[in-house]
């Protein structure tokens, strides 16, 4: 009874703070993603009473699934080109907007949030890319008689791939960028008085001695974002390349869980590749956080 | 500010980023006005080839068309209006409070198993969310809360991203300040509400903004079934199945959808910028 009054009057303020918000975390968010960790251990589908099948269904999409390969090989290439370019656009245009007046900073913020401001807003680019005639780009190449007849940029193999990356570009300006522009406005602006006077003579090295050491904390949740974000890319080519694309030639992870968990119902195959995808996560987190501590220096 | 722009900042430098982000902003901005003068546009100048960039007829047939579309349906659109308000608004207050309150004690001081929830927070962002929709649903169907407002609001707050942004942000707060309010014999609730919230500012309105958004842009799924608790999404999908007959009317929609959004993002941003110019809270 000693001891445990002795702790509540000293972490009692603490859980205080925590509680509410943890209790909705541990029954919505960790039990539910806990339950799916044991299901991809069974053959659970929804009809059947599941089975526990040990790691069958981890053999079954490394052996027995091509279509898995081919999506995995897609999410790979996908987050290596979204993920570090849109964190770097994101942290260099967050840095660059600061250095405006408040006018143009407010309308520039907005700008280059507002395709993440708007629910699926991805879907403007239909009317760029349509395969028909009347596709903006398309038209433009056939009135200049660039080409004879219209390409289909979102269902052929050669050119839906780049169209994807291109537009995932256009919104990757998401939280990430906005936590940025948050912290670049949360610097103490003594120091970079004193670093002008003590001899930092342009805006490059002041982002690199100044600047950067104080963005540690933003810098991991753009990272965490990135990272999330670059991984579960889904929604982008199933609204502009069709769901299955051709060949699967824009398939993902993420299409692949949706496929079995929403579609054919075996939801501890899913879960199975759904834990793939959280080491591969998981795994470029540490990485990108070993890298991004020996630049910020914390 | 002007000042040491003046110090380090050289002309070539200027103009190197300002062309950066004009280019950025146009890349960015085409497709966004390409859309938005679509619900302007009467259908004789929706399918023309080649498309035009500018509207000769503007008008707001479109505007009207989402009225009239749900002029004899079941369900007034008002309800889906009032469903998507009402949700969005209590969601983004209570998250914002519980988000920021837990944060806090992650960000600033030692307790038990603060290692395991800072990892569970991490975990959690990377843990895709549709296979975990099932046991949630199941979660929610043993409260008894499916098909109530409930069945969207509570599941959000346990969200972890905007704990980790607020702890993240909370972290750069010097302890110094914290030990001399309490030294001065401030609880922690005054230090929280006083010191620690006003200080971080920028984050609790970048909390805000992306809470409201995903709220007003998310659709009920399969945890509500009656028509008249559904959200305004949902409408709007039944109105873009109309398929090319409603291109013109579902581009207005959008252009409607757009608006709170950008509401809420135009007044925190600007709340933000006016107060971060004073607060010299930060060592």
């Amino acid at each position: 009874m000693e001891k445990k009054q002795s702790f509540l009057s000293k972490y009692g303020n603490d859980y205080f703070f925590l509680g509410p918000w943890l209790l909705c975390f541990l029954v919505f968010i960790v039990i539910p993603i806990i339950a799916s960790l044991l299901l991809s251990f069974t053959n659970f589908d929804m009809v059947q009473t599941p089975k526990v099948i040990g790691i069958d269904n981890y053999l079954r999409l490394l052996l027995n699934d091509d279509i898995f390969v081919t999506s995995l090989m897609n999410t790979l290439l996908f987050a290596m080109v979204s993920g570090p370019v849109g964190y770097i656009l994101s942290f260099v245009y967050g840095w660059l907007i600061n250095d405006l007046g408040r006018a143009a900073r407010t309308v520039l913020t907005f700008l280059f949030y507002t395709p993440s401001l708007v629910g699926g807003s991805y879907l403007i680019w239909t009317y760029l890319f349509s395969n028909d005639a009347y596709g903006i780009l398309n038209s433009f190449l056939l009135s200049n008689g660039f080409i004879d007849s219209p390409i289909q940029w979102l269902t052929d193999p050669e050119y839906n791939f780049t169209v994807v990356v291109i537009v995932m570009l256009w919104g990757g300006m998401g939280t990430g960028f906005l936590s940025f522009v948050a912290g670049f406005q949360g610097l103490n602006k003594a120091y970079f008085e004193a670093a002008a006077i003590d001899g930092i003579r342009n805006r490059w090295q002041e982002l690199w001695y100044i600047t950067l050491p104080q963005m540690g904390p933003q810098l991991l949740i753009g990272a965490v974002l990135s990272i999330s974000s670059a991984f579960s890319v889904g929604a982008v080519p199933a609204a502009l390349t069709g769901n299955p694309s051709t060949d699967y030639s824009t398939h993902t992870l993420l299409l692949h869980i949706q496929d079995y968990s929403g579609s054919r119902l075996e939801l501890g195959y899913a879960s199975a590749v759904a834990v793939i995808l959280f080491v591969i996560m998981i795994t470029a987190w540490v990485g990108l956080r070993k890298l991004l501590s020996s630049i910020s220096g914390d | 500010m002007k000042a040491r722009a003046g110090l380090t900042r050289s002309i070539y430098g200027n103009l190197i980023s300002g062309f950066f982000l004009i280019a950025m902003g146009i890349f960015i901005a085409f497709p966004l006005y390409y859309s938005i003068i679509n619900a302007f546009k009467p259908v004789s100048e929706l399918f023309l080839f080649p498309p035009r960039f500018v509207v000769y007829h503007p008008t707001l047939d479109n505007f009207v068309g989402i009225v009239r579309v749900y002029s004899n349906s079941l369900v007034p659109i008002e309800r889906y209006i009032f469903n998507t308000v009402f949700v969005s608004i209590v969601q983004t207050l209570i998250y914002m409070l519980l988000a920021s309150m837990a944060a806090y004690p992650l960000a600033k001081k030692n307790f038990p198993a603060k290692n395991i929830i800072y990892y569970g927070i991490v975990f959690a962002i990377m843990f895709t969310a549709d296979v975990t929709a099932l046991p949630r649903y199941i979660m929610l169907a043993k409260m008894g809360l499916i098909n109530t407002y409930w069945a969207l609001i509570l599941p959000t707050l346990g969200g972890s991203f905007g704990v980790f942004l607020m702890m993240q942000f909370m972290s750069t707060i010097p302890d110094t300040i914290l030990e001399a309010a309490r030294i001065d014999g401030a609880g922690e609730k005054y230090i929280f509400f006083k010191i620690v919230l006003p200080a971080v500012k920028p984050a609790v309105m970048t909390l805000f903004i992306l809470t409201f958004v995903s709220a007003w842009n998310s659709a009920a799924g399969n945890l509500i079934y009656s028509e008249e608790l559904k959200l305004l999404p949902t409408a709007i999908s039944q109105i873009n199945a109309g398929g090319i007959m409603r291109a013109g009317i579902s581009a207005a929609a959008s252009v409607i959808m757009m608006i709170p959004p950008i509401i809420s993002f135009l007044v925190s941003q600007s709340s933000v910028m006016e107060t971060m110019a004073h607060s010299g809270i930060k060592d």
